[in-house]
């Protein structure tokens, strides 16, 4: 009975603690800026700018609604590279704490996942807008499909960062591969093209890369309310194993954490 | 067994001296061998084969000159560090004081600096927020309260640390050399707190270098010197060493 009882409120303390960082992110990232929110969406949208300049008008790519396919998928690619790239510096910058006080280590970089989270369901708002602008209609798959996406998405991203932060701690290195590794991923990922211009035979690439299914069923979801189940379920799969990954690294190396900070 | 709240039993801790891997991508590359080996090699002691018990409702001193272990005790207690070897018992709830603005974010308020801090320690938000009163007014930081604590003194950031562990209900007290820089009428609140809290039992660990303080709040003093206890006296043994010494 006390036992349930001690496991209750540690479950309880442990949300607690992800509501409170998370809180803290948001906070702390709005105290000093008078756009605020608007940064969240403005980021994004300038990269759809630049992208449409110079993929549809200058190089013409031949797709359709060239500027929302690239909104749907710019969104979720800010919400994936924030959290990854936020990643090396994590627990590093939260070293005083580490240091001193002994609590579950991996809800600091959950907190900075869902952090990012959040802006991008602040920003689901902004691209039905201009769908909505475009004469496209919401689909009611988007009930089913997005909740689903944002999970594999959570999972993928969360698993990724745990792993990047854990081993930046032992191996300092990878700060400055995780830039260049994000850089090259961006362009591996079909986000300003579409997963059809490329050639048959780099096809195993493209599967390869678990950004790829993400990206493709967010457009597919907003643009024509379309969920391939199949790559949802490998969307999911990725997720599941990064994240497995990502929690036996940092189990591995967490309890060195205080020594190397 | 039971009127125990923290064993130390043969603990020993050695550091590897990490930062011969921070070399970094460089040195792995071209001294693939070399730099393996140095990784399992260097190790650096910070406690050699100690032992101790420090009963439910005692208040232990530590002394000891910079480097001598002190910190690193604390930190096992905590349960932040792992012994290297030995085993290590702890009966309670630990609330650690944390160095001067530890635990802060100089952007949030004092009073979010509070909810933040004391989800750290370990209590439920419910629990900070029944509180919250109780931790301003113990402060005495008035309207400041509400202001980014980047724009604190370093007195203000200690007031606030101290009267957040002031109003929790710890059951083992660890303190690292905080008390210093408050100014005196502050202190002598934080010593009356914390004799109070001796009062209710409450296990305290107090690592300082001001014989004054361990004077007023320990039973007993504990001294480090190469890495291991020299000796644990009662205070007023201790007293009595200080003066022939």
């Amino acid at each position: 009975m006390k036992e349930n009882l001690n496991k209750g409120k540690k479950l309880q303390h442990d949300i607690d603690l992800i509501i409170v960082f998370a809180q803290k992110d948001l906070k702390v990232r709005y105290k000093n800026s008078f756009l605020g929110y608007l940064w969240s969406v403005g980021h994004p949208l300038a990269f759809a700018i630049v992208f449409y300049i110079a993929f549809k008008l200058i190089m013409r790519v031949p797709i359709e609604n060239y500027a929302l396919f690239l909104i749907c998928g710019l969104f979720p690619w800010q919400w994936f590279s924030n959290s990854v790239n936020a990643s090396p510096m994590i627990f590093l910058g939260n070293a005083q704490i580490i240091k001193k006080i002994s609590f579950p280590r991996n809800i600091i970089p959950f907190a900075l996942v869902l952090h990012d989270m959040l802006h991008f369901i602040l920003a689901v708002p902004v691209i039905i807008a201009f769908l909505y602008s475009s004469a496209l209609k919401p689909h009611l798959s988007w009930i089913v499909g997005i909740p689903i996406l944002i999970l594999a998405q959570f999972c993928l991203t969360y698993g990724i960062s745990l792993i990047i932060a854990s081993i930046n701690l032992f191996f300092r290195d990878l700060e400055r591969l995780t830039v260049i590794f994000i850089n090259i991923l961006f362009y591996a990922t079909p986000v300003f093209y579409s997963e059809t211009m490329i050639p048959s035979r780099y096809e195993l690439f493209l599967k390869l890369n678990p950004l790829t299914p993400l990206i493709i069923n967010w457009r597919g979801l907003f643009l024509k309310g379309i969920i391939l189940w199949d790559s949802i379920i490998l969307s999911l799969c990725y997720g599941i194993i990064f994240l497995a990954i990502g929690l036996v690294i940092y189990k591995k190396l967490s309890w060195r954490f205080a020594e190397v900070l | 067994m039971n009127d125990i709240a923290i064993s130390f039993q043969n603990v020993t801790k050695t550091y590897p001296l990490y930062h011969h891997i921070t070399g970094g991508i460089k040195s792995l590359l071209f001294h693939p061998v070399k730099a393996v080996k140095s990784l399992k090699s260097s190790h650096f002691l910070a406690l050699r084969d100690i032992s101790f018990e420090v009963k439910k409702g005692e208040a232990l001193g530590i002394m000891g000159k910079n480097g001598a272990g002190k910190s690193t005790i604390l930190g096992l207690i905590a349960g932040v560090l792992k012994p290297t070897k030995g085993k290590i018992i702890v009966n309670g709830r630990i609330s650690p004081l944390l160095e001067l603005g530890a635990g802060f974010h100089p952007e949030l308020t004092g009073r979010e600096n509070i909810i933040l801090k004391g989800v750290l320690i370990g209590l439920t938000r419910n629990e900070i927020l029944n509180k919250m009163e109780d931790i301003i007014d113990f402060s005495e930081l008035g309207d400041f309260i509400d202001q980014p604590v980047r724009i604190y003194s370093s007195g203000m950031l200690a007031r606030l640390g101290f009267s957040i562990i002031a109003n929790l209900n710890p059951e083992i007290l660890l303190i690292d050399e905080v008390l210093a820089v408050g100014d005196q009428e502050f202190q002598n609140k934080c010593i009356e707190r914390m004799l109070s809290f001796k009062n209710k039992n409450v296990t305290i660990l107090f690592v300082s270098h001001s014989l004054d303080y361990i004077k007023m709040l320990c039973d007993k003093v504990m001294l480090l010197e190469n890495h291991s206890i020299k000796f644990i006296k009662s205070i007023g043994d201790y007293l009595i060493y200080d003066e022939t010494r």
